[in-house]
């Protein structure tokens, strides 16, 4: 028995909002990216099931998957990077205290 | 040969290349050598194309390459050489090359030496490319381009004031004559469709009378800009503030001919354009007797010949006006190497005394200066068109045209500015040369140029002695209106075979003329009969009025620089407060926008990804919105 679409959109969107939530309400830096990451895969699960559910007509939607895959591993590279050096530069993952950008 | 005629102005290039490059650093004194010999090159390949034209080749186009082509609009890089080309090629060249080498000795001690060169080149690189060019555009190009050199070179010397503003003053006044050349040249290209000479001139019937008077009026002031003719004559005096050697080839001999040259190679559209060439005509004769008056009464020897300058161009442009333009070139040609080695020779006297240019100083030098003093009295003889010196022949000729040609107003304003001229040649010479030296600690320094400087003008004198009748003689029809009739003369214009009787007669009255300046000289300042001081006394007013230049400097001065300064000031105001204002009032907002801005900008990540969450809320609801038929367009 096929599991409905619907379902993988409800889980999709489950996903996305607590990633969000994460990205808005946490303050450790290495959070928010894990939270971020967790939105990209919410994205991916829809654009998977999307993909499979209309394969008869277009199935492009899961190699842009594999896209963002890579996307996401180079932004957890940059990201971290920058936490690490934020983290040399004030001892602290805390993105309150790091508020040098201050306009 | 012909086709070698661009390496003509290839070696001046050359040397203005090298010498602008390496002058500074390197070479030194050695730029005046370099340059010397790229122009004695060019002279030698303009020998030889001269005699290949004389040999029968009327009319060559000799085409660089295509510099322009848009649509119909063909301009090349061609030169077009001809009999009148030919000789102004020659004629720029060998005198360049003798003021080049003068320049050698004159310019030795002069810290700016490489820096000399280097504009002097370039001044003849552009002189050629202006008398070679086969259209007005490459024309004007040349043209350009000796006014810049002739600016720079003014204020050659530009550590003291005078220089400067006077260079600032040439570059001004020439730049209005431009303005007139411009319109002569967009109206010709707009009537005909080119701005070629041959395909112009082949033309010429299809513009209207109006059209054509616009253009040649138009070029005509140009040429008065260029030329220094009344109204824009009041440059060239001043320019005698740069270095002797430029007012000689620049100021005297070359660039200030480029106004001739322009109206003689214009001659079919002139001769087509009813009353252009009577006003051409008018302005040289007053131009001619206006200038020589002013010279009558100046004590710096270089003011008298640069007066002398302004009046004898007069004379070539009177001749262009009465329908005799080979007369017009043939003494633009004299006039070259006599009024070249007039001013090298108060550039030796001035150097020989170490900088002084005022005559009431001088006196008695010829004991001191004898070279410069007989190569200077050939060509103030010359000057004073004594026979059978080279002014001689060509000035008569010009006299004896506007008679011929029916205008014996005309006639007599020549016939009486050559007793002027004579007069204040002899003045000249008399001050400098002759009497009792006025200024003895002067007098004792004076010493002769060294052989670089002499060995020019004595090339010179060799010019001035025989130029004229070797190619004037026999008038009206010696070798230089052989040579030159077919390329200038034109239709239209009337032919004269005058009876030699005439020509005596008219050459009689013409060298008495000349005799009768010289004598009242002679008279006044070897015997003080009358004595000049009494008669500058007696004439208070008009002795006065000559002494100021007939306050023209006053007249510009408080009338047209006065207004132009009110109008510019308006100007500046506006774009100080309007543009400028508008300028800043722009920055200025943004820096307020962004200084209220900056405020977003808060440091804390929760807020930047909470302000985008919010922006992609608000895409969603928007576009779920119109997707779900909530909003309607």
């Amino acid at each position: 028995m096929a599991v409905p679409l619907g379902a993988f959109i409800a889980v999709s969107a489950v996903l996305f909002f607590i990633g969000t939530a994460g990205v808005l309400v946490r303050r450790n830096a290495v959070v928010i990216l894990m939270s971020v990451e967790l939105m990209l895969n919410a994205t991916n699960l829809a654009l998977v099931a999307f993909s499979r559910r209309f394969s008869s007509i277009d199935e492009r939607g899961s190699v842009f998957v594999v896209f963002i895959f890579v996307v996401a591993a180079a932004e957890v590279a940059v990201g971290l990077a920058i936490v690490l050096s934020a983290y040399r530069n004030k001892p602290t993952v805390d993105v309150d205290e790091i508020r040098q950008m201050r306009g | 040969m012909i086709q070698n005629v661009w390496l003509i102005p290839a070696f001046p290039l050359a040397a203005f290349l090298i010498d602008g490059l390496f002058g500074r650093r390197w070479l030194h004194k050695w730029t005046g050598i370099i340059a010397s010999a790229a122009v004695g090159l060019s002279a030698l390949i303009a020998i030889g194309v001269f005699l290949e034209v004389l040999g029968g080749h009327e009319r060559t186009t000799v085409t660089l390459y295509e510099w322009i082509g848009v649509g119909d609009f063909h301009i090349n890089i061609a030169a077009l050489v001809d009999p009148l080309s030919s000789v102004m090629l020659l004629v720029v060249t060998v005198v360049s090359f003798l003021i080049f080498v003068y320049s050698n000795g004159y310019m030795e001690h002069d810290h700016g030496v490489h820096r000399f060169f280097t504009w002097l080149s370039l001044f003849v690189f552009a002189m050629l490319i202006l008398v070679m060019a086969d259209n007005y555009l490459l024309m004007f190009v040349g043209w350009e381009g000796v006014g810049l050199c002739s600016y720079l070179l003014i204020g050659f010397w530009f550590e003291r004031p005078e220089p400067y503003v006077a260079a600032k003053k040439a570059f001004v006044m020439n730049r209005i004559g431009d303005w007139g050349y411009t319109i002569g040249m967009i109206t010709t290209f707009l009537v005909f469709g080119s701005m070629q000479f041959t395909q112009v001139f082949e033309h010429v019937g299809i513009a209207t009378q109006a059209n054509l008077t616009l253009i040649c009026i138009a070029f005509f002031f140009g040429a008065t800009g260029k030329s220094a003719q009344l109204p824009l004559h009041s440059w060239l005096p001043d320019a005698m503030e740069g270095p002797t050697p430029v007012s000689a080839l620049i100021h005297a001999a070359t660039m200030v001919t480029a106004g001739v040259y322009l109206v003689a190679r214009s001659m079919p559209l002139f001769a087509a354009a009813g009353p252009s060439l009577a006003v051409v005509g008018i302005v040289g004769a007053v131009t001619a007797i206006f200038a020589a008056t002013i010279a009558l009464v100046q004590f710096d020897i270089k003011r008298v010949m640069a007066y002398s300058t302004v009046s004898q161009l007069g004379y070539m442009f009177l001749a262009l006006g009465v329908g005799a333009p080979v007369a017009a070139i043939f003494h633009l040609a004299t006039h070259a190497f006599f009024k070249a080695l007039l001013f090298l020779g108060s550039g030796s006297v001035i150097h020989g005394l170490g900088g002084e240019q005022d005559m009431r100083k001088m006196g008695g030098l010829r004991r001191k200066l004898p070279v410069t003093y007989w190569t200077m009295l050939l060509a103030g003889g010359a000057l004073a068109a004594l026979p059978p010196l080279a002014g001689f022949w060509s000035k008569d000729e010009i006299v004896a045209a506007a008679f011929l040609a029916g205008y014996p107003i005309l006639w007599a304003v020549g016939i009486l500015t050559a007793v002027l001229t004579a007069f204040y040649v002899t003045r000249a010479m008399w001050l400098t040369f002759h009497g009792e030296p006025r200024d003895h600690h002067l007098y004792d320094h004076a010493h002769e140029s060294p052989a670089v400087m002499t060995l020019p003008l004595m090339a010179l004198a060799v010019g001035t002695v025989v130029l004229g009748i070797a190619i004037g003689f026999p008038p009206e029809t010696g070798f230089i209106h052989r040579f030159l009739s077919p390329a200038v003369e034109v239709e239209g214009l009337v032919e004269h075979a005058p009876e030699a009787a005439t020509i005596l007669v008219l050459a009689a009255i013409s060298v008495a003329a000349g005799v009768l300046g010289i004598l009242v000289g002679l008279s006044m300042y070897v015997r003080h009969r009358p004595d000049p001081a009494a008669v500058s006394r007696a004439a208070g007013p008009i002795y006065r009025l000559l002494v100021n230049k007939y306050f023209v400097d006053e007249l510009y001065d408080r009338r047209i620089v006065e207004a132009f300064r009110a109008a510019f000031g308006a100007m500046w105001a506006f774009d100080v407060h309007v543009i400028d204002g508008l300028a800043n009032r722009l920055g200025w907002l943004a820096g307020m926008s962004g200084s209220s801005l900056r405020r977003a900008q808060t440091g804390i990540v929760g807020n930047y990804a909470l302000t985008i969450v919010a922006g992609l809320l608000v895409v969603l609801v928007v576009y779920g919105g119109y997707a779900a038929g909530i909003f309607t367009r």
